[in-house]
């Protein structure tokens, strides 16, 4: 099916976009949230299950400690308020994923409420996004579809279940309407996204990669005429789960929903289904009656009541982060900001931390992870994190430049031979006999046969015309395959040339 | 005959998939107003200075060591399905929901 849609720039010029993001993030703890199944990527199909993931009668869940703790931490890095006092609930459903016939979560009452996060655009804009809560729940299992195209649902004669992940802990985020982004309402959307998956990492709270699933984000989207008027009817598009495609799938919305009103219709408050293959968003449930969760007290579970001291030495002990951190980073390498931008976009901060750890000045780190590096990466269609090449090794080509064993251009050939995986730096040096040529003899016996081929330049030279120096450098150069010091050898001519 | 009771009665039935017949839902209504006007009696006593009760015991931070315990044995679980396959669940085609 394919919709109607308006050019982007004529959407964003006639209505005013805003949009709401649901993360969820699975916590990277030992076990579960309400069972001590150990939980992790990878398991065979249910093999990590207890009698309380499996819903079984009698079975009682109890709260995992280091879960709470986790959220925590989040709520704080989101600079929200920790509830003095909050519960779990039961959110009843039928679906196979859930084995028990009711997700637990949090519903009135969550941990953490009412905060903020500032979100770094490219080019160095900072938006702030309000935070409307973060609460615990617990992940729902696996489904696998049979008998359709392609895994999908539609067409399926069976699906078969795998409960690893039913109870896995999740912490929602949820924002507040996000209004005043204007036509960079997608790309806010995408980087608000990116900024909670670097601070997951850096709060050790999950290892946040997108392609497992660790985090999914749901994206709300409405559109009204201008920024003074009610808030419109909203879509909320289900689990999209790449940077990528949370850009793309506001961005389709705002161009599907200002045709929807352009033609005088009225956008349909449902869920909606991201293809990433096509790059388009398709209809689901009509949000209706009919989703009555019935919420009530989990009974099975008392209240968290979080110690005030036990949230001071959380926040006591929050690692730095990323924000923090690139400030701090770009002082101490002394970039300027357009550098120090290219480099967060490039995805080189760390590698550059570890490439200035392991002995590189913070200029030569930077020349080769955004220069020559970041070109291979591009030609290979790579990220640079994912080049076959370490910070270390980089650390010691720059080691072998800054000793003088190497000039730039063999520093080229040299790293040209590690990401051939030919070996560490000093092993290509070896190999293939790049070491600068820092013997005398050799350069000079060279010199003096460049400089019996051309006779009129002594001459030249001699009279004071240092132009010609250049021609009998180069013809070194050659003879030693570039292996020689230009400026050794420029000093070495003119003693040759005036005693 | 459709009376306010009978109407949430079939709501609730209708959401918890439970299939209840004509006789059915006229007996479970008179109960269900029953029941529901005996626990609204308890608000006419309660004052304002009453919070609402979700748990009977004065507990609060029951937190269980992220460790883990030995899982139960997939055979085991998977021998109490209907049916299996590939070691996962094997359950009917999932309707109402196009995906």
């Amino acid at each position: 099916m394919s919709d109607t849609l308006v050019d982007y720039d004529d959407a964003v010029a006639r209505y005013d976009t805003v949009f709401g993001i649901e993360v969820h993030v699975e916590l990277g703890t030992r076990t579960k949230m309400f069972d001590a199944a150990e939980q992790g990527f990878g398991a065979d199909p249910n093999t990590q299950v207890t009698p309380v993931s499996l819903g079984l009668p009698g079975a009682l869940p109890a709260v995992n400690g280091t879960a709470v703790e986790y959220a925590i931490r989040i709520g704080l890095a989101l600079n929200c308020t920790i509830a003095e006092s909050c519960r779990f609930a039961r959110k009843n459903y039928f679906y196979p994923d859930v084995p028990k016939n009711f997700q637990t979560s949090q519903y009135d009452e969550p941990i953490a409420h009412d905060g903020w996060v500032d979100v770094e655009l490219e080019d160095g804009t900072v938006f702030r996004v309000d935070i409307e809560r973060a609460h615990m729940e617990e992940d729902a299992g696996k489904n696998t579809h049979v008998g359709g195209a392609t895994g999908r649902i539609h067409g399926a004669i069976y699906s078969l279940v795998d409960y690893n992940r039913a109870g896995v802990p999740l912490v929602e985020i949820v924002t507040r309407p996000v209004t005043g982004a204007g036509e960079r309402a997608p790309e806010v959307a995408r980087a608000y996204v990116q900024t909670l998956r670097d601070m997951f990492r850096a709060l050790e709270v999950s290892e946040a990669r997108m392609e497992r699933g660790n985090v999914r984000a749901d994206v709300n989207v409405s559109l009204r005429p201008s920024s003074d008027s009610p808030l419109g009817t909203r879509t909320e598009t289900k689990n999209v789960n790449s940077f990528r495609s949370i850009e793309r799938a506001v961005r389709y919305e705002i161009s599907r929903q200002a045709a929807v009103l352009d033609a005088g219709g009225q956008i349909v408050q449902e869920t909606r289904h991201w293809h990433e293959d096509t790059g388009h968003t398709t209809s689901g449930r009509i949000k209706s009656d009919a989703e009555d969760y019935r919420y009530f007290p989990e009974p099975d579970l008392v209240p968290i009541v979080p110690d005030r001291a036990w949230i001071e030495e959380i926040r006591a002990n929050l690692p730095e982060l990323p924000a923090a951190r690139r400030r701090r980073l770009q002082a101490d390498w002394g970039y300027a900001d357009p550098e120090m931008r290219d480099v967060v976009n490039a995805g080189a901060v760390e590698l550059i931390e570890l490439t200035v750890a392991a002995g590189s000045s913070p200029a030569a780190a930077r020349k080769w992870w955004m220069g020559e590096l970041a070109r291979t990466a591009k030609e290979r269609g790579v990220e640079l994190e994912e080049l076959p090449v370490t910070p270390q090794q980089i650390g010691a080509l720059q080691a072998l430049v800054d000793d003088g064993r190497l000039t730039d251009k063999l520093a080229r050939q040299v790293l040209e031979g590690v990401l051939a995986g030919e070996g560490d730096p000093e092993a290509v040096v070896a190999a293939r006999g790049l070491e600068v040529v820092s013997d005398d003899g050799p350069l000079l016996a060279a010199i003096d046969q460049a400089l019996a081929a051309q006779p009129d330049v002594v001459a030249k030279i001699q009279g004071g015309n240092l132009g010609p120096v250049g021609a009998i450098i180069g013809a070194v150069m050659k003879a030693t395959r570039g292996q020689a010091d230009a400026a050794r050898v420029r000093e070495l001519v003119l003693e040759r040339v005036q005693s | 005959m459709s009376t306010p009771w009978r109407d949430e009665v079939a709501r609730v039935a209708g959401l918890a998939r439970i299939d209840l017949k004509p006789d059915e839902l006229d007996r479970l209504a008179g109960e269900l107003e029953v029941i529901v006007q005996s626990v609204a009696r308890v608000s006419e006593v309660a004052t304002p200075d009453v919070p609402a009760t979700s748990h009977p015991l004065p507990l609060t931070n029951v937190f269980r060591a992220d460790e883990p315990e030995t899982p139960l044995d997939r055979d085991e679980v998977l021998a109490m399905a209907p049916a299996q396959e590939d070691g996962k669940f094997l359950v009917p085609q999932i309707l109402g929901e196009d995906a």
